[in-house]
């Protein structure tokens, strides 16, 4: 990435609880900073302009777009991305294993955007109905037309958990 | 899709910010969430030079609920407006409203006075704003603050009366004082938080009798900028709101609306479209309006 005619600004971002620091041009993204500075290529791009919510990543707990944001405004926030949620390599959330469990996903490319989109569901109402599923997934879009076994999936995982 | 190059500047205060702006003679953009920004800068449909960053601002995050009317710093993220405990009691449209705005991750960054300078012709605090009547107050360092009505605000699609070196630093929504007030928010799109087709909100305020004591409306995303029709609600004030009535009112304002066609949905389909939410947003605000007993501004 050149960095001509702008100067590069230094910022620090606590990504899935590691501290990165980094010189970034203002008009890298927050997902071309997580992907191609971090090499974290969970968080995946579709749109670029905030339509389809596969780059969603909680920014500070919170679920946002990282295409729609530069990663000059996250400086000194918290970023958590799809590699971030389970807390050790190896381990499946209980949601992530409700997604392999009822087949919520078919080509994965929506998968990351909707797992974050679904664990801040849950970490705020750990036993949603289903229209509170679809309504946290409704920024989503999923292309292979999965809705169905992800609203499945959660409602699996979160039912179970409360047996 | 990547935005041009620019500069960045992370303001200190409002002060600052506007500093800034008054440097740049109107290469520089205010920044808050970016939820309108970011993507018309990463289309090159905007490309400013420096982007002065207002986010972290908390003189922006001002939410003061008076009984009369409620200031908003322009600063305020959308999710907080929306589950601000108090604004379902004062401005219950805004409330509804808000719940078309975008998606959770949207409104988590967005901020109210960014989607009011976007002004797109479909965004839903644009609409509540005309309809409520909300007051502008926009600040510059060499002209300090003015204050304008929402119908001098909003001048067309993408356009506002915000200069280049302006801010939007507050927006006052009137209270409407006492009981028997009912709102509506109606809204269609694609998918629910995309740009709305057409929308329509109302708000009323009904006599013990059911006549109507007051009354505003207004229709979005079928027009350069949402559209409200004063002299038509005031045809119908002291009148009881029967479903003729309502379906003749919505009939005549859509048809004074101009909008575009596009993929999803020509002229004449929007103009339908706000004729039938307009019709039911009237008839919904109406019966709340009728069986309200509490006062809007009661805590």
């Amino acid at each position: 990435m050149t960095a001509s005619n702008t100067l590069l600004k230094s910022i620090q971002i606590q990504v899935n609880g590691t501290l990165q620091h980094r010189l970034v041009e203002p008009r890298t993204s927050l997902v071309d900073f997580i992907r191609d500075e971090l090499g974290l290529t969970g968080t995946h791009v579709g749109c670029e302009h905030g339509v389809c919510g596969a780059c969603t990543v909680l920014l500070n707990d919170e679920p946002v777009r990282s295409c729609c944001m530069f990663a000059v405004q996250a400086d000194e926030m918290r970023v958590t991305t799809v590699e971030g949620l389970a807390p050790e390599r190896g381990v499946m959330t209980r949601i992530q294993d409700a997604f392999c469990e009822k087949h919520a996903l078919q080509c994965g490319y929506c998968t990351p955007g909707m797992l974050i989109a679904c664990h801040a569901l849950v970490a705020d109402n750990p036993h949603p109905t289903e229209d509170q599923v679809r309504e946290a997934i409704s920024s989503n879009i999923c292309r292979c037309t999965g809705y169905q076994q992800i609203v499945d999936a959660v409602m699996y995982a979160t039912q179970a958990e409360g047996q | 899709m990547k935005a041009a190059p620019f500069d960045y500047v992370r303001a200190e205060n409002l002060a600052h910010a506007l500093d800034k702006l008054s440097e740049s003679g109107g290469d520089a953009k205010l920044i808050a969430g970016g939820q309108s920004l970011v993507p018309m800068m990463a289309m090159r449909l905007a490309r400013p030079a420096l982007l002065i960053d207002i986010n972290r601002l908390d003189e922006l995050k001002n939410m003061e609920i008076l009984a009369t009317h409620v200031k908003l710093g322009a600063g305020v993220r959308q999710r907080d407006l929306e589950f601000h405990p108090q604004l379902h009691s004062h401005l219950p449209l805004v409330r509804k409203g808000m719940q078309w705005v975008g998606h959770e991750q949207t409104r988590n960054r967005g901020s109210v006075g960014g989607s009011l300078v976007h002004a797109d012709p479909s965004a839903e605090l644009a609409l509540a704003a005309l309809v409520l009547e909300a007051g502008f107050t926009l600040e510059s360092k060499s002209d300090g603050q003015r204050h304008l009505k929402a119908d001098e605000f909003f001048l067309g699609p993408m356009f506002t009366a915000v200069s280049d070196t302006e801010a939007l630093t507050q927006i006052d929504w009137p209270v409407w004082q006492g009981s028997h007030v009912g709102t509506s928010f109606e809204e269609t799109a694609i998918r629910k938080g995309d740009f709305a087709m057409a929308s329509a909100a109302c708000q009323i305020q009904t006599h013990e009798d059911g006549r109507i004591r007051r009354i505003s409306f207004g229709i979005g995303g079928v027009d350069g900028t949402p559209l409200v029709f004063p002299e038509l609600a005031k045809s119908l004030e002291g009148q009881v709101l029967s479903t003729e009535s309502a379906l003749h009112v919505a009939h005549v304002a859509a048809q004074s609306s101009q909008p575009g066609s596009d993929m999803h949905a020509t002229a004449a389909y929007r103009k339908h479209l706000a004729q039938v939410l307009l019709s039911r947003a009237l008839l919904s605000a109406y019966a709340e309006a009728c069986t309200n007993t509490q006062a809007s501004n009661i805590t």
